[in-house]
């Protein structure tokens, strides 16, 4: 009877020891004094003090973010009407190319996204000039082609689930169909579309494979210089900018987390005030 | 109520007209030449089994469908090529299809919002809905803070708050428990009454139709088999469709042998006697022909009764349903008959009329008998 809850108990403990003690010992070795990465040789915040002096590391992680934010923002804006037309348009001519152009770069090898994506920036710059040279412009157009997809993805999937008779219910009462979509339709979707945001966002800035091809001379993201880095070994500097990564990315968990959890206690809140006034 | 309803049924005959129209999907016909004319402020209700098409032709009346043929009239107004939101239509959805981000208020003002209106009209006719529908202390609530049957009087509100000249309901009770129905049948009913709008509702819940309409078309696969008062289909089926769907009914094959005085003098051979019954014009000697009895026509009795039609029967089983009990009786030719007796008196499992293996008589009125052609 006691055996299996604490066979699954190790096995959880396991699970969360092999994703959460090497992030740990990162964080530690970060404030190592030591050059070497696996040597300990005391306390120290030097590697953090470097790292804000470093331009190459700053100016990287300056273009990462741009290009996220760029490309994660104009993904979601062309995902969301792919994954409206989709869900919503059931009959149109082409819908199954389309439908399958739209999923087809989930499927295919990140190398040959970004090989094939390179190709296209070439040919583009021979025959109209343009690119003229590779960058942030070159890694943007890439990164919105490809996490587009997740949005369109996401979208459809939730307007697919929810009930089109509230859109219909709407223009029952005198909504133009772009009233609909603005009124309803879109706030309906708004958690579908804030994630897939999010999912750009994320996929924007760890992308190493598609970034590599379509980047050129001076144009280094973050992912590429760790990467580059990495390759000549693992150097406490490095260490130090992870763990930063990992400081922002949980503070920014717990804020949405704190956020939401206020907004629901106000909308109880109101609610029982509501009730009050009228009863 | 009743008759001021008719009354305003006869002013505005014809304030509605749905005239040979079809719809199909595919190969599948869905709506096949339906005719109607629904008179101004009348309570109409669309009546027919699962899939037989009344939610396609409530949507061709708010717009969602275009028919393959035919044309809808609103008043007048030809409604062919006119969009949804266009139409002086509201509909209240069967799944109610309330706005989930929006409050209860919100839901219900959402109609008023492309309307030329002053925000104090606005306000004021929001108020008004929320008092028609008792809801006004849960204004600022959402949606899923709220019980199904106050969801559905928000759909209600939301449909009638622009105060539409046709409001559609399709299944307006159908997610409601039976009591509560019951009570929203008539709450229903009088917010009808009040606000004069004509109501056209779709059910599949005879005794709903019945209830609420004072016409109902009753439909089946797609085709309009009778149009009438609920008296009328109850009592006076056109078809045998119509007489096995509202209500339950005993039939009997028969062959008409004579007409006298407007009773004809039927060959039963389910029956092992002669049957008479109230024919009117139309049936001759010779024809073949359905004769229909409906349960509570049929009086159970031990002593042989005076009547037209005296049958005697051994109770095969009797079930109890409180106000009363439904008897099923086997005559001598095998037949089964349904017969059920209302319970006036208050009586013990024993005093009962008749019980289980009791040879009883049945009789029912020559008038009670309903012929069909078949
Ligand atoms: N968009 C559609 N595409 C194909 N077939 C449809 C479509 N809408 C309805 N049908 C078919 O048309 C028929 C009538 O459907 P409808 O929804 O009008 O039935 P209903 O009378 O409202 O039934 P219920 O009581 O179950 O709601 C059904 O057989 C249904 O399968
Ligand atoms: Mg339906």
């Amino acid at each position: 009877m006691n055996r299996r809850p604490v066979f699954l108990l190790t096995v959880l403990a396991f699970g969360f020891a092999f994703f959460y003690v090497p992030i740990l010992s990162m964080i530690i070795y970060s404030f190592n004094r030591s050059r070497l990465a696996t040597v300990w040789g005391g306390f120290s915040l030097d590697w953090y003090g470097k790292l804000f002096h470093n331009r190459q590391i700053i100016d990287a992680a300056l273009l990462s973010l741009e290009i996220a934010l760029v490309s994660a923002t104009l993904a979601t804006i062309l995902g969301t009407m792919a994954g409206i037309a989709l869900a919503r348009f059931r009959h149109f001519r082409g819908r199954t190319l389309f439908s399958g152009f739209i999923t087809a770069p989930l499927i295919m090898p990140e190398v040959i996204t970004g090989i094939s994506m390179l190709m296209l920036f070439i040919l583009m710059a021979n025959w109209i000039g343009w690119p003229e040279k590779r960058g942030f412009m070159t890694v943007t157009i890439a990164h919105i082609t490809f996490s587009m997809t997740y949005v369109a993805t996401i979208v459809q999937a939730r307007l697919s689930s929810t009930d089109h008779s509230v859109e219909e219910a709407a223009m029952d009462l005198g909504a133009k169909p772009w009233q609909v979509l603005r009124d309803v339709t879109l706030p309906i979707i708004a958690p579908a579309i804030g994630s897939g945001w999010l999912l750009a966002l994320t996929i924007s800035l760890d992308d190493v494979v598609i970034s590599s091809f379509t980047t050129g001379p001076g144009s280094t993201t973050l992912p590429i210089l760790i990467w580059s880095k990495v390759k000549l070994g693992v150097t406490p500097d490095i260490n130090a900018l992870a763990s930063l990564i990992i400081l922002i990315v949980t503070v920014a968990v717990i804020a949405a987390g704190v956020i939401m959890a206020r907004a629901d206690r106000k909308r109880e809140a109101d609610i029982q005030r509501a009730i009050k006034d009228n009863g | 109520m009743m008759e001021e309803r008719a009354r305003q049924a006869e002013d505005g005959a014809g304030f509605i007209r749905i005239e040979n129209v079809s719809k199909s999907f595919g190969s599948f016909k869905a709506v096949d030449e339906v005719s109607l004319s629904i008179s101004k402020g009348e309570l109409f209700a669309l009546l027919g089994g699962s899939g037989c098409g009344k939610t396609t032709l409530l949507r061709m009346l708010a717009g969602f469908e275009t028919p393959d043929a035919g044309r809808i009239f609103i008043d007048g107004q030809d409604m062919a090529g006119v969009a949804p939101y266009d139409r002086p239509v509201n509909m209240m959805f069967q799944s109610y299809a309330l706005f989930p981000h929006m409050t209860v208020e919100g839901n219900i003002g959402y109609g008023l919002k492309y309307e030329a209106m002053s925000d104090a009209e606005r306000k004021d006719r929001v108020r008004e809905m929320l008092e028609l529908v008792q809801l006004t202390p849960l204004a600022g609530r959402k949606p899923h803070q709220i019980s199904g049957g106050q969801r559905q009087r928000v759909a209600l509100a939301r449909a009638l708050a622009r105060q539409p000249k046709l409001l559609l309901l399709d299944e307006p009770l159908g997610a409601l428990d039976k009591k509560l129905r019951e009570h929203t049948q008539f709450e229903l009913m009088n917010i009808q009454y009040k606000t004069g709008v004509t109501f056209v509702v779709v059910t599949h819940d005879q005794e709903e139709a019945m209830t609420l309409a004072n016409r109902i078309a009753v439909m089946d696969k797609g085709v309009v088999r009778q149009i009438g008062s609920p008296t009328e289909i109850y009592e006076n089926p056109k078809s045998r469709f119509v007489a096995d769907f509202i209500g339950s009914i005993n039939r009997f094959a028969a062959a008409i042998v004579y007409v006298k005085d407007g009773i004809a003098v039927l060959d039963c051979a389910e029956l092992g006697q002669p049957l008479q019954a109230r024919a009117e014009d139309g049936f001759e000697p010779g024809m073949r022909v359905t004769a229909a009895v409906r349960p509570e026509k049929i009086t159970i009795s031990r002593e042989r009764p005076e009547a037209g039609n005296v049958l005697s029967a051994v109770v095969h089983d009797l079930g109890y349903f409180g106000k009363d009990s439904l008897y099923r009786l086997q005559l001598p030719t095998g037949k089964m008959i349904s017969a059920s007796v209302v319970n006036t008196r208050r009586a013990g499992e024993n005093e009962r009329i008749a019980q289980w293996d009791d040879a009883v008589f049945l009789a029912f009125d020559p008038a009670s008998v309903i012929l069909l052609r078949d």
